[in-house]
């Protein structure tokens, strides 16, 4: 099946999501679709999956119009969408996840599991993917799980598959077999767009690849035609630098020390496992891991939110295992947060408002039990335009910022204090290639003036990007310890690494001290 | 204080100006403030038009019961008398639970803090004598703020200390306050003497709300309880916006996960705010035995805490929206009084239309809809379409 956008214009009151785009899928092939956050993916993918309509342009299903009054029909037409966030039901089996919705039934609408299963299993091992039909979702990693929602569009028959950033939550290994079952889904002759912003997945999948700006292609053809940094350009608009070039770090006295910190949660399990690890001044260390492996609780307790089972954290020579947020904020840690929808900001607040969303109580934003909010506001703006925070107004809802200016306005806040230690978590998820060049040279700044930078990402290009040194975490421990100055670490081993194969802790010398 | 912080600061670039410069379009926050309650208002009784037509009530009964609805609501002195008196309880009980909203906190119980509040400062009102009114006056009102206080904290100490959600505990807390009113007023300490019903012992003279428009005519109700009702919509608004705590409130409110982050404790969050909500309703209360009842009786809160639920979801939580709220609600009631009387339409058709602009409100949508040639569309394209599906 093969489909064709012609001329799509969608807008949003004055926003141009999408404008005169025009794009070819065709079976057998995969179509590598990049761009940048707010760029217009999105937006193009959901007027394909029926969400919304264009105003203006058609899709040609084999040549002829299709018009698609909701996600059913997309669906009915053979389109299948594998979102970024699953949509799986976490307490019931593969095929109960994989039918719902358009059960078989036999006899007077009884389910017939029996059947499904059958079919399921058909799908399953027509493509290699391996999923164990009868497990439970919950007891499966997240590789799999992806499977699974890949499964449950080739159940409905889809012959074209989307997949909205799909590699965001594997491990290097796991990527490498996610490709074979999508080179296995375009053998089979299905067509497959791929969005992504990495751009070395695109050069390695992608048969054609088109590049959106500003809701305009900007770009199209063969990948092998292209290099990263055309792409790049391309996705920007400008050239951009990959590594932030950061010069030789000059490690001081020791920052942050955690030793033998474990973590029970409620229900007595262990999330944190004796973990032992350092942060110098004037280095950054990262940590590097599949999403889930802890980097969520060590924050949790380097930052306060949780208090530690058992062990020690030092800071700057103190011991503050007890200290309160509250306390560690003021003892100079900085601390971007994972989700800032969840946790970094209120979107419903003004910029202003946000700039001091953790320091509205200090001494030097009040006046006794009041706050002092012309000084506040003077402050954002200042900060506003120190950090490259592009609004037009502090009183502006920080809920109407992009993305990549939202966390800006969070880096803002946190770095524009005195501080020791900057603890950053995914700094730039959801953020534009702009602010993350920015964003990554600010974090390099702290580090250069001195101060302790702890990051910790998902993405390991920026993990190898930014660290000096770099510790894996897996299962609630650190399962290794990388030197990343010099030559810089072996990205196989840490892949290995963050996949939990080697269980006894490794520490890998600087292979730069070596050579 | 303010001028010498500025000067203080460095000198402003006009990037700095700019960034200073008001962002809120001042004039479709306006329509979300004004103009959509009266639209509601307006469809709220066209359809109760509709409703009393299917009543077979006249067409010139309907009319006649609107003009005397406007008539008892604003139509002379007294109307606007009775208008203001029936507004003062609403809206302090329903400044109350507009903090709790904003704090993220669902507060049923204003009527059960209502009802112990103003138990609790009718028995200061009759069992303190001698005392002159500028003691005794104030000290029964602080009774009653302080008793609904100490009621509403219950159910915040319950959600703080065990999760125990606060709709369920304060539902079971205004049961518990019918109950123990009845009780109460049994009592012989506080059963007016030589009664057999519940009734408390009468207000003395030294804590009552003095009538302030009593020089005019001495069946003017409206008391000094105006003066603490304006006095708490500025405290309030002072509170929420301008206050550290109110700020810690509405964070908690808007993203606990943010809250928590900013090292807010979570526990003591809920139990201020409710025990803030239940102060407001203790004085409501306190306020209606003193200046409107003269004394306590089963049941004499009326529904009043029930309806401030409404009047502070039609004023949106925002102080001065709940003022505006609960002057329409106490209008609505003053001519549905009247209403009854000229034009024979049951009060219970009030109700109806309060609930009719409830739902308007409470679905603005619905509003913009039915009259799109309200709210012309703004100028500004607001959020970015990407953000909603992309901030993964």
């Amino acid at each position: 099946m093969d489909i064709e956008l012609c001329g799509i214009s969608k807008s949003f009151g004055p926003v141009q999501a999408n404008q005169d785009i025009n794009l070819d899928i065709r079976a057998g092939e995969v179509l590598g679709l990049l761009g940048e956050n707010g760029a217009g993916k999105s937006t193009l993918m959901n007027i394909l999956s029926g969400l919304y309509s264009a105003d203006s342009g058609e899709i040609l299903i084999d040549g002829t119009p299709a018009v698609f009054a909701g996600p059913g029909d997309s669906i009915a037409s053979g389109i299948g969408m594998v979102h970024q966030h699953f949509m799986l039901v976490p307490v019931f089996s593969v095929v109960e996840n994989v039918i719902l919705g358009v059960e078989p039934t036999s006899g007077p609408d009884f389910l017939d599991l029996q059947a499904a299963r059958a079919q399921v299993q058909e799908i399953n091992t027509r493509y290699g993917m391996e999923v164990p039909t009868d497990a439970l979702i919950e007891d499966l990693p997240v590789g799999i799980q992806q499977r699974v929602e890949i499964l449950k569009v080739l159940f409905r028959s889809a012959d074209v598959l989307i997949l909205d950033e799909p590699t965001a939550v594997l491990t290097p290994q796991e990527v490498e077999e996610f490709f074979t079952i999508v080179r296995a889904l375009r053998d089979a002759g299905k067509g497959i767009v791929f969005i992504t912003h990495k751009l070395h997945e695109i050069l390695e999948i992608a048969d054609r690849v088109s590049v959106l700006r500003q809701g305009r292609i900007v770009g199209q053809g063969d990948p092998a035609t292209f290099s990263e940094a055309d792409l790049a350009e391309m996705m920007v608009g400008r050239p951009v630098s990959f590594s932030v070039g950061r010069g030789e770090s000059t490690p001081g006295d020791a920052v942050l020390d955690l030793a033998g910190v474990s973590l029970y949660d409620n229900a007595r399990e262990a999330r944190l496992v004796d973990i032992n690890l350092t942060v110098h001044g004037g280095e950054v260390v990262g940590i590097a891991g599949v999403q889930g492996n802890g980097q969520t609780e060590l924050v949790e307790v380097i930052t306060g939110l949780s208090p530690v089972t058992t062990g020690e954290i030092g800071f700057a020579g103190e011991d503050m295992t007890r200290a309160s947020v509250r306390q560690r904020h003021r003892m100079g840690i900085a601390h971007i947060p994972e989700d800032r929808h969840k946790s970094g900001m209120v979107g419903k607040f003004t910029v202003a408002e946000n700039m001091v969303l953790n320091s509205y109580y200090d001494e030097s934003v009040t006046s006794g039990v009041q706050i002092d909010w012309q000084r506040v506001h003077a402050r954002a703006a200042a900060a506003c335009l120190s950090y490259d925070v592009r609004t037009p107004s502090v009183f502006l809802g920080a809920g109407s910022l992009s993305g990549g200016n939202q966390q800006k306005m969070v880096v803002a806040r946190e770095l524009e204090r005195d501080v020791k230690l900057i603890v950053a978590s995914q700094p730039t998820r959801g953020v534009d290639v702009g602010s993350i060049e920015y964003i990554h040279q600010q974090l390099i700044a702290c580090r250069d003036q001195g101060n302790a930078v702890l990051i910790i990402s998902s993405e390991l290009d920026e993990i190898l990007d930014l660290s000096d040194r770099i510790y894996v975490m897996f299962e609630g421990r650190i399962a290794a310890e990388f030197d990343n100055r010099g030559a810089g670490a072996d990205r196989n081993a840490i892949g290995l690494a963050m996949a939990g194969v080697r269980q006894d802790f490794v520490k890998v010398v600087n292979r730069g001290d070596a050579a | 204080m303010n001028d010498a912080t500025r000067s203080s600061e460095p000198a402003m670039s006009p990037d700095m100006k700019a960034l200073l410069a008001p962002a809120i379009d001042s004039r479709s926050s306006w329509r979300e403030l004004f103009i959509l309650p009266l639209a509601a208002m307006f469809l709220a009784m066209l359809i109760g038009a509709l409703i009393m037509m299917a009543t077979s009530v006249a067409p010139a009964t309907i009319l006649q019961s609107f003009i005397a609805m406007a008539k008892g609501s604003v139509g002379s002195l007294h109307a606007i008398s009775e208008t203001l008196t029936a507004a003062i309880p609403l809206v302090l009980a329903g400044l109350g639970i507009g903090l709790a909203f904003r704090a993220g906190l669902f507060n049923i119980g204003a009527e059960g803090q209502m009802i112990v509040g103003g138990l609790a400062a009718s028995i200061a009102s009759f069992s303190i004598t001698g005392a002159s009114i500028w003691l005794h006056l104030p000290l029964v009102l602080l009774v009653g703020l302080a008793i609904g206080a100490v009621y509403a904290a219950i159910a915040g100490l319950l959600k703080a200390a065990t999760g125990a959600h606060e709709v369920i505990s304060t539902i079971m807390l205004n049961l518990i306050s019918i109950r123990l009113l009845d009780y109460m007023l049994r009592q012989p300490f506080i059963q007016k003497e030589g009664r057999s019903d519940p009734i408390s012992k009468a207000v003395l003279e030294s804590a009552e709300l003095p009538r302030i428009l009593g020089f005019v005519d001495a069946n003017l109700r409206l008391h000094a309880g105006i003066f603490v009702m304006l006095a708490a919509v500025a405290v309030i608004y002072w509170l929420l916006f301008r206050s550290k705590l109110g700020f810690a409130f509405r964070i908690s409110g808007e993203n606990p996960g943010a809250a928590r982050y900013a090292g807010i404790r979570a526990g003591l969050t809920i139990v201020m705010a409710m025990a803030i909500a239940g102060a407001l309703a203790g004085l409501a209360g306190a306020i209606q035995v003193t200046g409107v009842l003269g004394r306590a009786t089963p049941g004499f809160t009326a529904g009043i805490g029930f309806d401030a639920i409404a009047v502070a979801l039609l004023g949106r939580s925002h102080p001065v929206g709940i003022l505006l709220a609960g002057l329409l609600f106490g209008a609505l009631e003053a001519g549905g009084r009247q209403m009854q009387v000229d034009a024979g339409v049951s009060i219970d058709m009030i109700s109806i239309i309060q609930a009719l602009i409830i739902i308007f409100v409470a679905a603005p949508l619905l509003v913009r809809r039915i009259m799109p040639f309200l709210f012309p569309k703004k100028p500004k394209g607001g959020e970015s379409p990407e953000e909603g599906a992309d901030h993964g």
